[in-house]
């Protein structure tokens, strides 16, 4: 049947392959993929779409004002704001380290949010 | 005058990859100048992951990626100078800086690789009518605010142009509490990677106009208002189709130019469809010695290839720094055919190639299901079945020695039909 076919642009890397995807059940019939990430990527997009969050946070006495962080792991897509308003309480002291937890378990997720560069003191 | 063996110019990806990799080649005195305040270039504002797939298999963030570079440079301990400005690099290979605290210097290398990156067009570069108000940003600019200084460019924002940059901020924008209100796109289709049309429009119910621009731009002290139109074929505005749009913000994601002064000043021989120096297999300018590398050559849509292409300047420079290189022999001119921008390098000199060179290109349009063919004279030495071509995505063909071997003083890039 045609109405349980649909057109996905795969985002698990810069190719971005244009998938068809078929769902018969539970089973998914994935084609235009180049590789075998893509029906992972399809099957998690059509029943619990995931992104990784990329942000920054404040940082008291930073070499500069931000430091970038971001989800250790994709989180659900639905909780993207509310994970927004978690990461926008922080405040962090410099020094800091590439890869430091800043939030542990992100809102019951089990997943933390990491610092992504590492950031020396203003003027040090 | 200080001595080196090799004075980077930019210490950004390709400078950084370039200088690691003539140092792994036995090049010991070595000095990368950066103008800003630290290295790592516009990878440390670039926050969102993607980075690094080819390199380290794996989705780094632009600062993440940055970091591994610049700790494997100190680890080398290889020289970098920051807030150190290049006004002059000579065919000689002495180089003019300038830095607030050392003043004026000269040094003199044996040879120099250029890798200044490249900076955004403006709004003087497309020429939009209207007021000039405060609240016009290039993405970039808009990015490096929100990223690292922590202050937000505006509220509510509208988006010229659809290449990578400005798709990127639009979902930027909008997780920092702004209102996207949409992208305009001259061309019939974006110049970004379709992953961040999903990614950073589509997930944010973010509307993408195809064909379309601004005609005007309203707002004396801050931008109130962008006047949107349909364009024809022709890019033409079709009366009847303008829409308002109320906006304090408006960022520019117009395209890159690669920034050549100092290598014009140079003398370097520079591409007019890149903009970029022509280079050869060694990733070597017009002028001996002198070598480019990174978006300074050809504007790169992934950094994987930036390095890719800085380190093979890199081995390159160091080569020639040990008089490696082969000077005379046989050379084969790179052109391009039907629906190829430029290829990169256009000149090779066959005996310098040693187990493989990667060509990179763009394409003039959309194509699907066609090949990507190289030929010299009626012998069609390459030929690659490719299910989507896009100018906003570069394509690279892999030349071997052998291939070489069967080209006579040029090869012929071009697209064909699948069948042909």
């Amino acid at each position: 049947m045609a109405d349980n076919k649909v057109e996905l642009v795969c985002i698990a890397c810069p190719v971005g392959c244009l998938m068809e995807v078929e769902q018969n059940g539970d089973e998914f019939i994935v084609t235009g993929n180049a590789c075998k990430r893509g029906p992972e990527y399809a099957k998690a997009e059509l029943t619990h779409p995931t992104r990784t969050l990329c942000t920054t946070v404040a940082i008291k006495n930073g070499f500069l004002n931000r430091v970038p962080v971001f989800t250790e792991d994709e989180i659900p897509k639905g909780l993207i704001f509310e994970a927004m308003d978690e990461i926008n309480k922080i405040v962090v002291e410099a020094p800091v380290k590439v890869r430091q937890i800043v939030i542990e378990n992100l809102l019951g997720t089990g997943i933390n949010v990491v610092t992504t560069r590492s950031m020396s003191k203003k003027n040090s | 005058m200080q001595n080196y063996d090799l004075i980077v110019v930019g210490g950004g990806p390709a400078g950084l990859a370039a200088a690691i990799e003539a140092k792994k080649n036995d090049v010991d005195s070595i000095l990368i100048i950066e103008r800003d305040r630290e290295v790592g270039g516009i990878l440390q504002q670039c926050i969102h992951n993607g980075f690094g797939l080819h390199i380290f298999k794996e989705q780094l963030t632009g600062p993440e990626y940055a970091e591994r570079f610049i700790e494997e440079a100190k680890s080398m301990n290889i020289d970098y100078v920051v807030d150190t400005m290049v006004l002059d690099v000579t065919p000689e290979k002495v180089v003019h800086v300038i830095n607030p605290k050392t003043g004026y210097q000269t040094f003199q290398a044996k040879a120099v690789i250029m890798a200044m990156g490249c900076r955004e067009r403006t709004r003087g570069a497309i020429n939009i009518p209207g007021y000039r108000p405060s609240g016009v940003y290039s993405a970039g600019t808009a990015q490096r605010y929100t990223n690292m200084e922590g202050f937000m460019p505006g509220k509510k924002v509208f988006i010229l142009g659809s290449g990578d940059i400005g798709l990127i901020m639009a979902r930027r924008m909008v997780l920092e509490g702004a209102e996207v209100l949409g992208v305009a796109e001259l061309m019939p289709f974006s110049g970004g990677l379709k992953r961040n049309i999903v990614q950073c429009l589509d997930d944010y119910n973010i509307p993408l106009l195809l064909s379309h621009t601004i005609i005007k731009i309203e707002g004396k002290d801050r931008l109130e208002k962008v006047i949107v139109a349909q364009v024809d074929e022709n890019f033409r505005p079709i009366p009847g189709t303008e829409k308002e749009y109320e906006v304090d913000t408006l960022l520019l994601s117009v395209g890159l130019i690669p920034e050549n002064e100092l290598s014009k000043k140079a003398g370097i021989k520079l591409n007019p469809v890149t903009s970029g120096p022509f280079v050869n297999e060694s990733m070597e300018t017009s002028v001996e010695g002198i070598f480019a590398c990174g978006n300074v050559v050809h504007v790169h849509d992934l950094v994987d290839f930036v390095t890719q292409e800085s380190r093979r300047a890199g081995l390159n420079a160091a080569k020639y720094i040990k008089n490696e290189k082969a000077t005379e022999g046989k050379i084969v001119e790179a052109n391009t055919g039907f629906g190829i921008t430029y290829v990169v390098p256009s000149k090779i000199l066959v005996d310098n190639v040693e187990d493989e060179l990667v060509m990179f290109m763009r394409v003039n349009n959309v194509y699907s299901n066609m090949r990507l063919e190289v030929k010299s004279g009626d012998t069609v030495i390459k030929s690659i079945k490719r299910r989507h071509l896009a100018p906003g995505e570069m394509e690279q063909v892999k030349l071997k020695p052998s291939d070489l071997a069967k080209a006579e003083g040029e090869l012929v890039f071009s697209i064909v039909g699948e069948d042909a």
